[in-house]
């Protein structure tokens, strides 16, 4: 007789469910989904040994289990705690724990440069999100920000490191999907630094999921690097053959031209599952296939619609039916203007490039006319 | 079929004589008419002339430069994404080394237009702006034969030089220019 596996009751935030033996609270919170979840920033569910570290996901335990009721004396990092069974847990619902992300918040704020206009991550930003949500709406750090020498980390990836806030995620990435890892974190404290030593080091086929995990934008697509904001690029979901990826990918298009190429997102900002192997894309099809017609397109991508993203994305839209031509017996007005024939904007085909624009670009655009 | 009793029945008495002659109305009408001879003028001689605008008022865009004369856009597409009308489209680039003294930031604007024809100068580009770079200044948008003379382009909009064109910068400044 095979022995049934005993669950465990957790109740978080006052909505109790029933998890498997092992789960972390974190996981068990985002079974139950919406508002209780914690937010957080290094913790992946898909990179072994993540979390621990940036401290968002701290929850109280009011309720260490049923048969040792007394509640936890410290709040406790949810991503890393597993759950007991009648374990209660206070997120949302609990002062000190909101209080605390406040200050974690601050914590992780006061070396960021808050370049956010400049940023490509921004709209996608978990730590802007957070900042958001929890965070405090002046800084009290009055010191100078630190600030590092740039460091060019190869052709596909820009390395922002003052934007970094030291999640792991991206070494782990390194250490799990690609066979040789070349960068780490190098020094100790506020020194601390992702770096390869070696530049433009990261060749690895994988390399790229390193952008899809950072929850910052201190890893950013450099053949996306300031080609549009990310809430004016329409998500399209695609995929392909691929022999070394699953090959299912959001495209980020203007118009027909496929500025960048991501892997899909879940809920909770992480790359999707497919039968329970997580969808990581190889560089191949991140930062090579930049053509519609390198893909089958399956679609919109459904956007969460508080998200800026799905700003002024029209779903179902009816536009009217023109009716001057057909009042002028099939001519077309003479008034009309055609804002491509005056607009500058969209004149230059950014996802032929390789890396951003620059003044060259626009020059020799000029010049060709 | 009456919906209410308020409806009131027109009449249709013909006019009496008096009334036909009309000239006890002419007189009425005229008097009200010669009186506005003894009244003060509201108009004013336009081109000429030019009546005050509120501080706040929202007129034609301005892109701000800071002190030193660098443009401080840095097309971040807050104000396009903050506009109702969606009337603003940019383009985005990064500086090269040497471009220092042109632009603020690592990131600029290439091109960045407003369609005039579909601004409604609501000012919230203005307030959605981190950068301090666009505002709304006391001026219209000039009248224009073509349509195509309301796309306003990066150079259309950009404030004059703080240091090679003082004089043009400080006109353009305006009233507003509590700021800085």
């Amino acid at each position: 007789m095979s022995e049934e596996k005993k669950l465990f009751k957790v109740t978080v935030d006052n909505i109790t469910i029933d998890v498997e033996p092992g789960t972390t609270i974190l996981q068990a919170a985002r079974q139950i989904g919406g508002d209780v979840t914690p937010p957080a920033m290094c913790f992946y569910s898909k990179l072994q040994g993540s979390g621990g570290k940036c401290r968002t996901c701290l929850v109280e335990v009011s309720k260490g289990s049923e048969k040792d009721p007394r509640p936890m004396p410290k709040l406790v990092a949810s991503c890393r705690t597993t759950v007991m069974d009648g374990m209660e847990v206070k997120n949302i619902t609990s002062e000190r724990v909101q209080d605390a992300r406040a200050g974690v918040v601050e914590f992780l704020l006061l070396n960021h440069p808050l370049d956010c206009p400049i940023c490509d991550q921004a709209g996608e930003c978990h730590l802007q999100d957070l900042g958001y949500e929890h965070g405090k709406e002046g800084t009290r750090y009055e010191f100078n920000r630190r600030t590092f020498e740039k460091e060019d980390i190869g052709p596909y990836i820009q390395l922002h490191m003052t934007r970094c806030i030291l999640c792991y995620r991206c070494t782990y990435v390194a250490d799990q999907l690609t066979n040789n890892r070349v960068h780490g974190v190098l020094d100790r404290g506020d020194h601390a630094e992702i770096s390869t030593y070696i530049s433009k080091a990261i060749d690895n086929d994988f390399s790229g999921n390193m952008i899809d995990v950072c929850p910052v934008g201190a890893l950013t697509d450099k053949t996306f690097r300031f080609k549009n904001r990310v809430w004016f690029t329409k998500p399209v979901d695609a995929h392909r053959d691929c022999d070394k990826c699953c090959g299912k990918v959001t495209l980020w298009e203007r118009g027909d031209e496929v500025l960048r190429v991501t892997a899909r997102k879940d809920e909770w900002g992480e790359v999707q599952s497919y039968d329970g192997k997580p969808g990581w894309i190889c560089n191949t099809c991140r930062f090579d296939k930049k053509h519609v017609n390198d893909w089958v397109i399956e679609g919109p991508t459904k956007v969460n619609r508080h998200s800026v993203i799905s700003q002024g994305h029209y779903i179902g839209l009816q536009k009217p039916n023109e009716t001057i031509s057909e009042v002028m017996g099939g001519r077309d007005p003479k008034l009309l203007m055609d804002i491509h024939s005056v607009s500058d904007v969209n004149s230059v085909e950014l996802a032929a490039l390789p890396g951003p624009a620059t003044s060259k670009t626009f020059e020799k655009k000029d010049q060709s006319e | 079929m009456q919906l209410t009793n308020r409806s009131i029945e027109v009449s249709r008495k013909p006019l009496t004589w008096l009334e036909k002659l009309y000239v006890w109305n002419i007189i009425k009408g005229m008097a009200i008419t010669f009186s506005h001879l003894f009244k003060k003028r509201p108009t004013i001689n336009y081109p000429e002339q030019k009546r005050p605008f509120s501080k706040i008022f929202r007129g034609l865009h301005v892109l701000n430069r800071d002190a030193e004369g660098r443009e401080n856009c840095t097309a971040c597409g807050l104000c396009a994404v903050a506009c109702p009308a969606e009337a603003i489209t940019m383009e985005a680039a990064e500086r090269l080394p040497g471009e220092e003294n042109l632009y603020r930031e690592e990131k600029y604007a290439a091109k960045y237009e407003i369609n005039m024809l579909r601004c409604i100068f609501c000012g919230l580009c203005e307030e959605a702006c981190p950068k301090d770079a666009i505002y709304l200044s006391q001026t219209f948008a000039p009248a224009n034969y073509a349509r195509k003379g309301f796309i306003y382009k990066k150079e259309d909009m950009l404030i004059p030089h703080p240091i090679n064109e003082p004089e043009a910068y400080q006109k353009a400044l305006g009233e507003k220019s509590v700021k800085n």
